[in-house]
């Protein structure tokens, strides 16, 4: 004697995106706050002491902004034209930005006014940075070159001219307080060396260099240029890894985040792009309105600053992970001892084991319908819970009852409220395809069955209304879409049209053959 | 059987065993019922066929206890005899020869010697009337008896066996035929008859379809095409019968059986339900649902303590009278379609089919039985006429058995096509297939055909489905997406079309190299990695029916038959027809383990086999008339051993064996001598002493038992020394001319010694206590020379010999 076997319910594809973890952890931010800036926003830099204040370089000023602060604290103001790249020293005391007017300018965080002023660029300054030393600075310029100066004397110590185009992008190492790299519209990225005259290693990316990016073991390098992010392994002697290519238009900034294994780009294309640093794959991906010129990531992930052309300063801040809420108080339970009753028997020498079969447990509508109560089946399917969190069940039921012949039988004789109910199960579900076959039959029994007493009921004949102009709808968009795939189907046939004519004429001379 | 050379065509497997009711002996250890044309005995407890009693020539009708001698059985056969059987030792007892046709047979405790059989009535052959007639069976020592004193019982009876009944150990008779009940008391020689209307005020069908007697009480059941039970009382006056009605059944009520003492009536139908009722407390019953399929036939133990239901799958159960299944014996399920086609398991060897409703069966043809039914609908089976339920219809296993592919459809008149496709992994822990992935819809139509990459080497499997929609799809095993996901799971890799014309066929390379798809007239061949359109072949008018690439050294041939009456071979070096040639060919079919191909042609009727190779021009073998009928499926199993046959015609049978099944659902298979022998060779072997259960278990370690005693005694038994020259003299000399037994005793004992050729000092030679029995029959009388003795031995010159007993 076979066992009753319960009604399946099918393991149906989940719509949608797949969930994992990545989506999970950077789902995990508030709603941004926006910021209206004076210009398109160019650099955001985070300070690498608490509280972690950031400096945004928009137009002709940079703010400080606190860490959940919508003000600024903090404006630097005085600069001729746009100011560029904005940065902190491993301090956070001293702030460094470029300018157009080929000024780099030194400020104290707690100050007003420059500290200091160098003067020797030509062009407009795009990089200004500290190196590890703390006492020098890097700057790199429109006018092919990049210095070093040294803070206190405000003198040029060395001058590289090497690139042969507008320098736009440069890091320095944070192990080593002689190296730093720049990153040119010459396609070329260069490493220096303090000590020496010359770049000590030349990479070519093959698209102007907007962005660099040193990992924290200053192993690796990514660079960012046209549509490309590339990774460059410094310790092979500037091997590239690999060569991403998922945004649509020019990448102009990188990130890291706080563990080190995941990067994220930013593009003109209006998306930033999370990758593993593992197979760099991209994990997850944020939209935002306008094209992104700059990006920051808070110390662990806190908060998520986007810089864009709109001027606008769009800041995530993460979700604190709260405790779930004190549900209402746990059900009582039978205590431990239930349970343990009778398990730690042991049968004597002489007791004759009789051995129970387990039963099988079967969900309340599989044992209506193992008792062929069709109705009653369908009545607890259509529980509120059920048909709700679980319509592929209630589906499944649906779908067994006509298996069995008996869906008329199980719909018919049912009231006002029995039937509004099911029609708006049949309405909520209808156009979810994976349901439509099982709830169009339905749909149709039940017409059949209830035409009689149409007009009987409000509340019946207005589903039956709501259905009916669903259906219309439907109907049209269908009708929408068939065309669109016409559309389509000229377009891919016009592409094919050479492969797909030698068949034919191939088939043709078979024919002939004949 | 056709018979060609030393080729035959032989049935194989899979007889029926729920034709009649079967017959439990009186220990309820075996269990008899006829298949065929002969009488299969089971264990009740291992469901093993311990014998089988063959010697009828047409098929056994019915099986029955020898009233008197419970421990023979009586069977009929359609050839017109009553052979009477020991069937504990398989052993024919005797033949009665009747001389008609045979279709049931009964025997009462009353009528010693004497059977009841039903037959045609001779005077009309026209009609299908039938008789019931007692047949005195005559008591000769003889081992073929006529038994021609026949006297006519009931005219007018039903051939079914289940609708006559002897009632309280044989005082009278009951037959039920369509709306009459006829009651036949043979004291009184008398007879009553009853009838009803057609149809009840309901509209139930009120015609008859079995019947039983209760053994203690006159109480006659009778089951009733509406699903009614009656129970007929008070029938000895034709007036004054009364009769009450038990409803339970929503169809037919097919067997109805009273326990021995008559304390339950058992009936069952097709919703393969058995019902048990307490006899006068009617409304209290029992019931045994989901017994698999429709029961044929209920019987008891006549110490009721088993019941058994036959079903219509070929299935018997046995069933505790406490109402719990114990053993379940299984046939070959034969449906009316066969349409996965058959199939060999890589792995097991078995042949795969359809089973049961939404079941695939395992059978084992060298075991002749069913090893076990894979579900693959996993839906309750609903047991009611017309309903449209989900049935496999495709099968594919991939080259190492790993995986199965199924494919199961419900077609309703007024919905669309239900289309599943399931992928199974083979799991090695559980020995079964476990279901991974279903596809639900995957395609719009009915698929045509369905087929795995054959080569067993590559790294991914591929699937390929055709379907009448015009499209085929390939189905690849992808790795999982995410490491949450349970495993790999499969999915849809390319769908190609040519056309719009729907493909019938598909067919992969023996390498996994080259894909064929006739789609309609045209043949298209693809490659699977890249899935590039590579050729197409074509040989107009005709749609391409099947299509087979050659194996081995012919494996550049792709052939393909169409339904214009072609059969063409072409070279896929070349891409063009290498031959063709005009043949009716309904099925083609390629061996994997050999070049060969099997053709089978459809012609007026009767259906012709070709063997042949794609190279060669001359068929290998070829027979006409193989079978009557279409074969509408065949298929080559490979042989676990490799037959040696030199002959060129029965070559091609060396490797595999060809079965196939024809439109009347018979399995038969090509058998050479050479097999034939060897298989009785090996059935002698299985001789089995049946004190025993017979188990596998049994015959394995019963075996391995025999070998141990065997070892045993001829390690105690110490060799004989090799100089016998002295014992055959003294055992083979004629009694008379033999010297004094004092001589001989001198000259045997010399004659055991072994000789040392070392002369020096005192060497202890020590033989083993010998116990020497010689037992020589002399002609004038029984003297028997019994020799035990201790010998002990100094040197190799002098020797001590100690008789210890002479016995003369």
């Amino acid at each position: 004697m076979a066992s009753f076997k319960p009604t399946q319910i099918p393991d149906l594809p989940k719509l949608g995106e797949k969930i994992t973890e990545d989506t999970l952890y950077w789902k995990n931010y508030k709603a941004p706050v926006q910021i209206k800036e004076f210009g398109a926003v160019s650099n955001i830099d985070f300070s690498p002491v608490s509280p972690h204040n950031f400096a945004v370089t928009a137009f002709t000023r940079i703010h400080i902004y606190g860490p959940f602060s919508q003000e600024p604290v903090k404006t630097f103001t005085r600069f001729k034209d746009t100011a560029y790249c904005g940065r902190f020293r491993s301090d956070g005391q001293l702030l460094v930005a470029g300018c157009e007017d080929s000024v780099v300018r030194l400020y104290d965080v707690g100050g007003k006014a420059a500290l200091r002023m160098y003067k020797g660029h030509t062009k407009a300054v795009h990089v200004a940075d500290f190196t590890t030393g703390r006492y020098q600075i890097l700057t790199a310029s429109d006018d092919y070159t990049c210095r070093l100066w040294d803070i206190p004397n405000a003198v040029e110590l060395t001058a590289y001219q090497e690139h042969t185009d507008y320098v736009r992008c440069g890091v320095t190492s944070k192990l080593n307080r002689d190296l730093f790299i720049t990153g040119s519209y010459d396609h070329t990225l260069r490493v220096f060396d303090s000590r020496t005259e010359k770049s000590v290693m030349t990479m070519d990316h093959g698209q102007p260099v907007e962005s660099l990016l040193l990992y924290p073991s200053e192993g690796l390098l990514v660079s960012a240029g046209g549509r490309y992010v590339k990774v460059w392994d410094l310790l092979k002697g500037g091997q590239p890894l690999v060569s991403l290519k998922n945004h649509h238009k020019t990448v102009t900034c990188l990130a890291l985040n706080s563990s080190g294994q995941r990067l994220l780009s930013a593009s003109l294309d209006r998306h930033v792009k999370v990758y593993n640093t593992t197979n760099y794959k991209v994990v997850h991906n944020f939209d935002y309105a306008a094209a992104i010129l700059s990006l920051g990531l808070a110390p662990d992930d806190e908060s998520i600053v986007v810089g864009m052309t709109n001027s606008i300063l769009s800041i995530k801040h993460r979700k604190n992970l709260e405790e779930p809420k004190e549900t209402s108080k746990p059900r009582r339970r039978p205590s431990y001892r239930v349970f343990m009753k009778g398990k730690n028997f042991v049968p004597k020498q002489d007791d004759y084991f009789v051995s129970k079969p387990a039963r099988q447990h079967l969900a309340k509508y599989d044992k209506q319908l193992k008792r062929f109560n069709v109705s009653k089946a369908l009545d607890t399917a259509l529980e509120a819970w059920l048909r709700r969190k679980k319509p592929e069940v209630t589906v499944a039921v649906i779908k067994e009852l006509d298996r069995r012949g008996t869906l008329k039988n199980a719909l018919a004789g049912r009231d006002e409220e029995q039937l509004s109910r099911l029609l708006c199960f049949v309405i909520g579900n209808f156009f979810d395809t994976r349901f439509t076959p099982v709830l169009a039959t339905t749909a149709e029994i039940v017409l059949d069955i209830y035409q009689c007493v149409i007009g009987q009921s409000a509340v019946i004949d207005r589903h039956l209304i709501h259905l009916q102009k669903l259906l219309e709808k439907e109907i049209y968009y269908q009708k929408d879409l068939m065309e669109i795939l016409g559309m389509l189907d000229t377009m891919f046939a016009f592409s094919l049209l050479r492969k797909e004519l030698i068949c034919v004429l191939q088939h043709y001379d078979d024919l002939s053959q004949l | 059987m056709v018979e060609y050379g030393d080729i035959r065509v032989v049935y194989r497997g899979g007889s029926k065993i729920n034709f009649r009711k079967p017959v439990i002996s009186n220990d309820s250890r075996f269990l008899l019922c006829a298949s065929g044309e002969s009488v299969k005995v089971f264990s009740s407890v291992t469901e093993e066929c311990v014998h089988e009693l063959r010697g009828h020539t047409g098929q056994v009708t019915g099986v029955l206890l020898r009233p008197s001698n419970h421990l023979q059985v009586y069977s009929c056969s359609t050839d017109g005899t009553v052979r009477l059987w020991d069937f504990t030792d398989g052993i024919l007892v005797r033949t009665y020869v009747v001389g008609y046709p045979v279709y049931s047979i009964y025997a009462s405790l009353n009528h010693k010697e004497v059977v009841f059989i039903v037959t045609p009535v001779q005077s009309d052959k026209r009609t299908e009337l039938f008789q019931l007639v007692a047949v005195n069976l005559p008591q000769t020592p003889d081992q073929l008896v006529e038994a021609r004193d026949l006297s006519a019982v009931l005219s007018d009876v039903s051939s079914n066996p289940s609708t006559i009944a002897f009632g309280r150990g044989g005082e009278y008779l009951a037959s039920v035929n369509n709306l009459k009940m006829e009651i036949y008391f043979f004291k009184k020689n008398k007879s009553y008859s009853f009838s009803l209307r057609e149809y009840t005020k309901n509209g139930g069908k009120n015609t008859f379809t079995c019947i039983a007697c209760h053994p203690k009480d006159d109480c006659v059941a009778t089951g009733h095409d509406d699903g009614k039970i009656r129970l007929w009382r008070n029938f000895k006056q034709k007036k004054e019968y009364t009769y009450s009605t038990l409803h339970w059944h929503h169809s037919a009520v097919s067997s109805l059986c009273f326990t021995p003492e008559g304390t339950n009536l058992l009936s069952g139908g097709v919703e393969s339900v058995l019902v048990q009722w307490r006899y006068n407390q009617e409304n209290q019953k029992d019931f045994l649902p989901r017994l698999g399929a429709a029961i044929t036939h209920v019987t008891v133990s006549p110490d009721g303590a088993l019941f058994s239901t036959s079903h219509s799958d070929n299935k018997i159960t046995i069933i505790q009278s406490c109402v719990k299944v114990s053993a379940v014996i299984q046939g070959l399920v034969k449906g009316e379609n066969v349409t996965t086609g058959l199939l060999v398991d890589p792995r097991s060897k078995a042949l795969v089919l359809n089973g049961r409703p939404g079941h695939l069966q395992f059978y084992s043809l060298q075991r002749d039985k069913l090893l076990f039914h894979l579900d693959i609908v996993q839906q309750e089976y609903i047991h009611e006429a017309g309903l449209e339920q989900f049935e496999v219809v495709r099968a594919a296993f991939d080259a190492s058995g790993l995986w199965l592919a199924t494919v199961e459809e419900r077609k309703q008149k007024s919905a669309e096509l239900e289309l599943n496709l399931k992928l199974w992994s083979f799991d090695e822990q559980t020995q079964s297939f476990v279901l991974n992935t279903t596809v639900s819809a995957p395609h719009e139509a009915r698929i045509t055909a369905m087929c795995f990459s054959q080569a067993a080497d590559s790294q991914t499997t591929t699937l390929v489905s055709a379907s009448r929609d015009g499209h085929f799809k390939a189905w690849q095993l992808g790795l999982p997406a995410h490491t949450d996901d349970e495993g790999p799971s499969w999915s849809c890799d390319f769908v190609g079309a040519y056309h719009g014309l729907v493909p019938r066929c598909c067919c992969f390379s023996a390498d996994g190299s080259l894909l064929a798809v006739g789609f309609q007239e045209v043949v298209t061949v693809w490659n699977p990695t890249s899935w590039e359109l590579l050729t197409t072949l074509s040989q107009p008018p005709g749609d391409v029916r099947n299509l087979c690439f050659g194996q081995l050294s012919c494996s550049k041939y792709l052939l393909g038959s169409n339904n214009k009456k072609m059969v063409c071979c072409w070279n896929l070096l070349t891409c063009s027809l290498e031959w063709s040639t005009s043949m009716d060919v309904s099925l083609l079919l390629v061996d994997s383990r050999s070049e060969n191909m099997a053709a089978f042609c459809c012609q007026d009727g009767s259906t012709d086999l070709f063997v042949f190779k794609p190279s060669e021009p001359r068929p290998l073998f070829s027979q006409k008339a193989v079978c009557s009928g279409r074969v509408i499926h065949a298929v080559f199993t490979p042989r676990e051993v490799m037959l040696e046959s030199s002959e060129e015609s029965s070559q091609w049978l060396n490797r595999s064996q060809l079965y196939f099944l024809t439109e009347f659902m018979d399995l038969l298979t090509f058998s050479t001598k050479a097999e034939e022998e060897k298989l009785m060779a090996s059935s002698k072997q299985l001789v089995i002493d049946d004190t025993v259960a017979m188990t596998p278990f049994y015959l394995l370690l019963g075996k391995h038992r025999h070998e141990h005693l065997g070892n045993e005694e001829s390690a105690e038994r110490t060799p004989l020394p090799q100089s016998s020259v002295a014992i055959k003299e003294l055992l083979q000399t004629p009694a008379h001319v033999l010297p004094a037994t004092s001589f001989l005793c001198s000259m045997f004992a010399k004659s055991l010694l072994i000789s040392v050729t070392e002369t020096s000092h005192h060497c202890f030679l020590s033989s083993s206590v010998s116990v020497v029995q010689i037992s020589h029959s002399l002609y004038r009388g029984a003297l028997s020379l019994t020799f035990s003795g201790v010998f002990w031995c100094k040197s190799y010159k002098e020797f001590k010999f100690y008789p210890l007993k002479i016995a003369s």
